[in-house]
């Protein structure tokens, strides 16, 4: 396990480095380096290099850190819904938190209001109507016995669809094309908006959700066999299960809102992951985080180069190297998520 | 220690269950929907009572927070998505329990050679057997180190030689066992005593020489059975005839 991690690790770390250093701009591996070690320890920097100073440390660095606390984010709320609501199909917008956010996200792009936030309009808005969503979904497949499973995904799913609607609705009615087209953008994932001010609260609320979780391997463990055996090892489910939806839906809002749906990592990272150490949250819970980081910054690393100086939706190049992934992992592992 | 269930009612499927249970294999029967699975879902918790009351050494379960140091469960649930290895699951038996590493290893495996599925160690539950799967589910319990084990039809998908080494395993641990069985001649050879439900009320109690008479069993379960001594043991047994009474 410790080997597994560490090597997760320096990955990651790799990754971040070459995140940073590709782009329409690339800027060689051993400059990238030292702008950041300047960077970091207040050293000098030679005047010719102002220019990529900026574009590593304003623009680039956020971004890729952005990146990695939204893939890691992304996929250890996958685990824990999967999970949750005891389903191979769930992933962090299985709930409608996500199609909540693209309501307000769409009616910032499209209808232009809250624009006395500025470049905080979208995420605002994304956030404010995600968290009302969440609310919705819990009032609404709330039972005498708490939140079971099967409503909690069929109401998420149901409420997905209509919010859903009420974004398309807005993208549709665009008066502008261009504004429809950042809509778009917006559903489909993007980190073109990455700023250093964007990253406290999501890095934040990304760090003390997975630290809640990884505390909860073992009731997560009992919970996937089954609620019975859940109460029979002294988890207090329906408690336990209110605490998961509130953290989980707390972490998609603040990601959601600073990324926009990133489809297919909160998916196919948590089953990745489980393909390599098994199904036990001890293990998945700590890799699951990192593997996500990793895989959404070299995401961002393509989304930026594949069409430069144009950027691709994230969500796109998620499905484009996810799938092709999976089913060539799932063909030759036993992998049996689902039974046999 | 002591199980005490005290007039037990859920509506519409039992109503005013008593019975109690102290370091000793009592076994529930009863004909389908007759409340045996409810009356066991409301001791281990799963199912909080109308009214009544389960108490486990005078404490009522549904206000202690530690039931699960002393009462383990095999509950009838089944439908497993998560690959977890054998392993894993019996693991999960420590989770009420303060963690230590070494302790709950040595316990772990133990429970795994008490049902004689060490070699399955490392395989993948799903990939198991459905008894295969029972007895890494018993092993899970044991696991626990309960004081009061409930079992749901513990020896459903085995074979007759796993049937009965789960009840002599069972009843070798000295520990208090609550458990529903729907093989009546199993019941007599394993039980101290006997329950029996019908629809949802408590009808017999006793020894299951006292209880498996065919008066009742024409009366709970319709069909005509004639008690017969077990040539070693003594125990009643009963053959039935295939036809059904009104």
């Amino acid at each position: 396990m410790i080997a597994k991690i560490s090597a997760l690790v320096g990955v990651l770390a790799v990754s971040v480095v070459a995140g940073v250093a590709l782009g329409p701009v690339s800027v060689p591996f051993d400059v990238t380096l030292e702008l950041l070690w300047a960077a970091l320890t207040g050293g000098t920097i030679p005047a010719d290099l102002a220019g990529q100073y900026h574009i590593v440390w304003d623009i680039r660095l956020p971004r890729v850190l952005l990146a990695a606390v939204v893939g890691a984010g992304l996929s250890t709320v996958g685990v824990a819904v999967q999970a949750m609501v005891r389903n191979a199909l769930a992933d962090p917008y299985v709930l409608g938190i996500s199609s909540g956010a693209s309501v307000g996200a769409t009616a910032v792009a499209t209808l232009g209001i809250l624009s006395g936030l500025g470049v905080y309009a979208l995420s605002t808005a994304a956030f404010v109507t995600a968290l009302a969503a969440t609310a919705l979904v819990y009032v609404t497949s709330r039972t005498s016995r708490g939140l079971t499973p099967l409503r909690l995904v069929l109401t998420g799913t149901a409420l997905a669809h209509g919010f859903s609607a009420v974004a398309m609705l807005l993208v549709f009615q665009a008066p502008r094309g261009d504004a429809a087209r950042s809509a778009i953008f917006w559903l489909l994932g993007s980190l073109g908006g990455a700023r250093w001010a964007s990253l406290p609260v999501a890095a934040a609320v990304t760090a003390l959700g997975i630290g809640y979780l990884a505390t909860k391997a073992r009731q997560l463990n009992a919970l996937a066999m089954g609620d019975e055996t859940a109460t029979t090892l002294g988890v207090p489910v329906q408690r336990f299960r209110t605490h998961l939806f509130v953290v989980t839906a707390a972490m998609t809002a603040v990601l959601v809102a600073v990324s926009g749906a990133v489809g297919f990592v909160g998916l196919m990272l948590p089953h990745l992951t489980r393909m390599v150490v098994g199904a036990d949250h001890r293990k998945v819970l700590p890799l699951a985080p990192l593997a996500g980081a990793a895989f959404l910054v070299w995401v961002d690393v393509a989304a930026r180069l594949l069409a430069a100086p144009e950027e691709l939706p994230l969500g796109v190049i998620t499905a484009a190297i996810g799938v092709p992934c999976f089913v060539i992992l799932m063909r030759r592992r036993s992998y049996v998520f689902g039974g046999r | 220690m002591r199980v005490e269930l005290h007039d037990v009612t859920v509506q519409g499927i039992i109503a005013g269950i008593s019975l109690h249970a102290e370091n000793e294999v009592v076994g529930i029967i009863g004909p389908n929907g007759s409340g045996k699975s409810t009356t066991l879902r409301c001791v281990y918790r799963a199912l909080q009572p109308d009214a009544g009351a389960v108490l486990l050494d005078g404490t009522n379960v549904h206000k202690r927070q530690d039931v699960a140091r002393d009462l383990a469960a095999l509950t009838q649930e089944s439908q497993v998505e998560f690959d977890f290895t054998v392993t894993e699951v019996v693991e999960m038996g420590r989770l009420p329990h303060d963690r230590d590493p070494a302790r709950d290893s040595a316990v772990v495996a133990a429970a795994l050679a008490t049902v004689d599925v060490t070699h399955l160690a490392s395989r993948s539950f799903l990939s198991l057997s459905g008894g295969e799967r029972q007895r890494v589910l018993i092993a899970r319990a044991i696991a626990q180190e309960p004081r009061v084990l409930v079992l749901d039809e513990p020896t459903n998908h085995l074979d007759i030689r796993h049937q009965l080494d789960v009840l002599r395993l069972t009843r070798g641990l000295g520990v208090t066992v609550l458990t529903v069985l729907h093989d009546l001649n199993l019941a007599a050879s394993c039980c101290d005593r006997l329950h029996v439900l019908d629809s949802g009320r408590l009808v017999a109690s006793g020894p299951p020489e006292e209880v498996l008479v065919p008066e009742l069993i024409a009366e709970v379960f319709h069909v005509t059975a004639h008690v017969v001594r077990h040539p070693t043991t003594g125990v009643p047994q009963l053959l039935f005839d295939q036809e059904v009474t009104p």
